[in-house]
């Protein structure tokens, strides 16, 4: 690994000093660490691991001449932030690459990453929030043979874990991927209104691991998918069809999935339509046993995967309606709908005021796909069979949600929303109560700007769930009918900041509708931060209650703590 | 690993000049490709700034841009160019909320952030100021409001 980083960059240096200073030598990378230290704090059951603090992190160097590139990203966790995943542990080179590109053609050896169409046949991508890293580690090449036409390949082994540097898995991913764009092709179509882009994928895996002698599993798994993106003048239609071969993967929450002999398959639709202060779009999906890795042995939930499964739904930011609740995709399968409408209010007009008012409106919907068992559920081998967006009753999310913005004057500015929830606890198991959980949840976000430096930013939110018909007794003897999952929430938040440096924020979390009078329980929490150019250091102290963090429709559970974090970013 | 640190070290402080844009392929929301690296305004000042929709202060600053754009625009004949970090899950929402809002910018995709890698961007929103010549001068890596003043202050500078 060492000499591989010392020839990457020996070959990278030699090459510089024999260019003159028409290519100059560009140095670019960036830092993040981010340390907390732990109390402990029974009350909320917070995370106090032995070592008492953790630390996480990241400094990449990317160094460009020329037609080269390469860049090394160094790693620290020690030990590793608690809810991030165990399999980081240590201190080394975790990425390391070399490329060498012209106008059409471009190879990288080493790490890269990489995603094919949506990403559902194949996303390489790194999610640093979530401990996601699946970079490919071998060759990729890149070709543009013709102008519109872009060709690329790949081999190599995914990252599996950390342990003081890079650990890959053991299985082997091969991909190629073809693109036509029929404007950029054509002189003549170039300033169509009509354009039009279309591209296919395959993508094989190689693995042995098997770590059942009931199944013979197949080595080889392949997957194929098409894609086309089409434009009219305001219109835009997109879809992407994927389908993959049978590939038993243990399942432990669920028998009926266990090392099923199933085929996967993934149909993705989007059709919009935008105009200057108006906008529709719709998207449907349906997909079915889709989740593939480059191995068959049961590993963590992000570890080794080759696709990436969207969710159709918006992902929100304020944090009651972010980390309670969220929505990640389902990946046995899935039958989706979203709808978006926004609207802008011209500016000078009763309702959209001097200067406008915007308003966005999301509905989305998941159901589990309508499945048809073919053995009788005796055996344990089972498989079944679905068509195309016939869906089950089963309801896995709803989300509909409303966002009114606008500015009233030059110091004014609010944000309104309303968002409610169905959310089927049972089939995630992320909330305190495994069930079918309705919430509804209001935002107000007030911005005030005292004078052209300094400005106040005032946060109120609340989460109602539903009261069950189920009657309860409470440690303090009281009957009362509980209320879903860990009931009514409040928050409220205070910022003030001053630009361009400097930033302080006061926030409070009050489970205050709890069922159980115990559990009603404040979260505060104070954090201040300083921004220099690219440099930015933040601090806070205080309690941080159990929640799930999303990014992309991803998430990972973070437990409770107390204590301080600080964490330092910078690029160069 | 004494080997490696000396030669990033030599190489790190060998003939630098820092910030020219890194060459990485883009497109735009129509599907045409970009070469990151050969933008230019012809000798006029660029703004880059690294967005996502579900990014609140990301969309802040570039709403309160899009307020005083055509002004910068008549300034200092600026180009302001907005890099969604989308990712598959959310980058059909890009579309319909430019258009909504009625951004004048350039608009480019970096689902898989290879642009975000390559320019070394930690978190969103992160706002460069490239001048004339291609080069970096200024960056900030935050939105509060009145940044936007600094921005203009720096840029009106050039």
């Amino acid at each position: 690994m060492k000499k591989i980083v010392f020839f990457l960059f020996t070959g990278i240096s030699i090459y510089s000093f024999s260019q003159d200073d028409v290519n100059p030598t560009i140095v670019s990378g960036n830092i993040q660490t981010i340390g907390q230290y732990y109390q402990e704090d029974t009350l909320i059951n917070a995370a106090l691991p032995d070592q008492l603090l953790g630390f996480n992190g990241f400094a990449n160097v990317n160094v460009q001449r020329g037609n080269f590139r390469a860049g090394v990203r160094y790693e620290t966790y020690l030990n590793t932030l608690e809810g991030y995943p165990t399999s980081f542990n240590g201190t080394g080179f975790g990425y390391r690459y070399l490329s060498w590109s012209d106008e059409d053609l471009e190879l990288t050896i080493g790490n890269f990453y990489d995603q094919l169409g949506s990403g559902m046949i194949l996303r390489a991508y790194e999610e640093r929030q979530l401990g996601i890293d699946n970079a490919l580690d071998g060759i990729r090449l890149k070709y543009n043979p013709y102008k519109g036409i872009f060709i690329k390949g790949m081999i190599g082994k995914q990252r599996h874990r950390f342990e003081d540097g890079l650990v890959n898995g053991n299985g082997i991913v091969r991909a190629i991927d073809g693109e036509i764009n029929i404007n950029e092709m054509f002189d003549s179509l170039r300033n169509s209104k009509f354009k039009a882009t279309i591209g296919g994928s395959f993508v094989s895996k190689f693995n042995e691991d098997n770590n059942t002698p009931l199944f013979n599993l197949p080595k080889n798994v392949g997957a194929s998918s098409f894609r086309a993106n089409l434009r009219y003048n305001k219109w835009r239609f997109n879809a992407e069809y994927v389908y993959k071969i049978n590939d038993p993967y243990p399942d432990n929450q669920n028998e009926l999935f266990n090392y099923i002999y199933k085929n996967g398959e993934g149909l993705l639709f989007n059709l919009g339509y935008s105009k200057k202060g108006f906008a529709i779009d719709l998207s449907a999906k349906h997909m079915d046993n889709m989740l593939w890795r480059s191995t068959n042995v049961s590993v963590g939930p992000t570890d080794l995967l080759i696709g990436f499964l969207p969710a159709l739904t918006k992902q929100h930011t304020y944090n009651l309606a972010a980390t309670l609740y969220p929505y990640a995709t389902n990946p046995r399968g899935e039958i989706s709908y979203q709808a978006d409408l926004l609207y802008k209010i011209p500016k000078k007009t009763f309702f959209g005021g001097k200067y406008g008012t915007s308003i966005a409106l999301n509905f989305a919907t998941s159901y589990t796909p309508k499945r048809e068992f073919i053995n009788d559920l005796g055996s344990s081998r089972q498989s079944y069979s679905t068509r195309l967006f016939s869906m089950s009753d089963s309801i896995l999310y709803q989300d509909f949600n409303i966002e009114i913005k606008r500015k009233i004057n030059k110091k004014w500015k609010f944000n309104v929303n309303y968002f409610n929830f169905i959310f089927e606890d049972r089939a995630v198991l992320v909330a305190q109560h495994h069930e079918l959980i309705h919430a509804q949840i209001a935002v107000l976000d007030l911005t005030y700007k005292i004078n052209r430096k300094h400005s106040l930013r005032w946060e109120f939110q609340g989460l109602w769930t539903k009261t069950t018909n189920e009657l309860i007794t409470t440690t303090e003897g009281e009957s009362v009918y509980r209320k879903e999952d860990q009931g009514d929430w409040a928050f409220a938040q205070l910022e003030y900041t001053f630009s361009p440096h400097w930033y302080v924020a006061i926030l409070d979390q009050y489970n205050y509708g709890n069922s159980e009078p115990s559990k009603r329980i404040h979260y505060g929490l104070i954090s201040a931060g300083f921004i220099n150019g690219s440099h930015r250091f933040s601090i806070q102290y205080g309690k941080q209650r159990a929640g799930v963090f999303c990014v992309g429709g991803v998430c990972r559970a973070v437990p409770a703590s107390n204590g301080l974090t600080f964490s330092f970013t910078s690029s160069f | 690993m004494k080997k490696l640190i000396s030669v990033l070290s030599l190489l790190m402080f060998s003939i630098l000049i820092l910030g020219q844009l890194p060459s990485v392929n883009l497109k735009d929301m129509e599907g045409n490709s970009h070469n990151f690296a050969k933008l230019n305004n012809n000798g006029k000042p660029m703004i880059i700034s690294f967005w996502a929709t579900w990014c609140k202060p990301c969309k802040a600053e570039l709403n309160t841009i899009a307020e005083e754009y055509e002004d910068w625009v008549d300034e200092t004949g600026v180009k302001l160019i907005a890099v969604s970090i989308d990712d598959a899950r959310s980058s059909s929402r890009v579309e319909p909320y430019v258009n909504a809002q009625g951004w004048e910018y350039l608009v480019l995709m970096d689902p898989n952030s290879d642009l975000r890698r390559a320019m070394g961007v930690n978190n969103v929103p992160h706002t460069f100021l490239v001048n004339g010549q291609g080069k970096i001068v200024w960056d900030h890596n935050n939105y509060s409001p009145g940044d936007e003043e600094e921005l203009y202050e720096k840029l009106t500078g050039l």
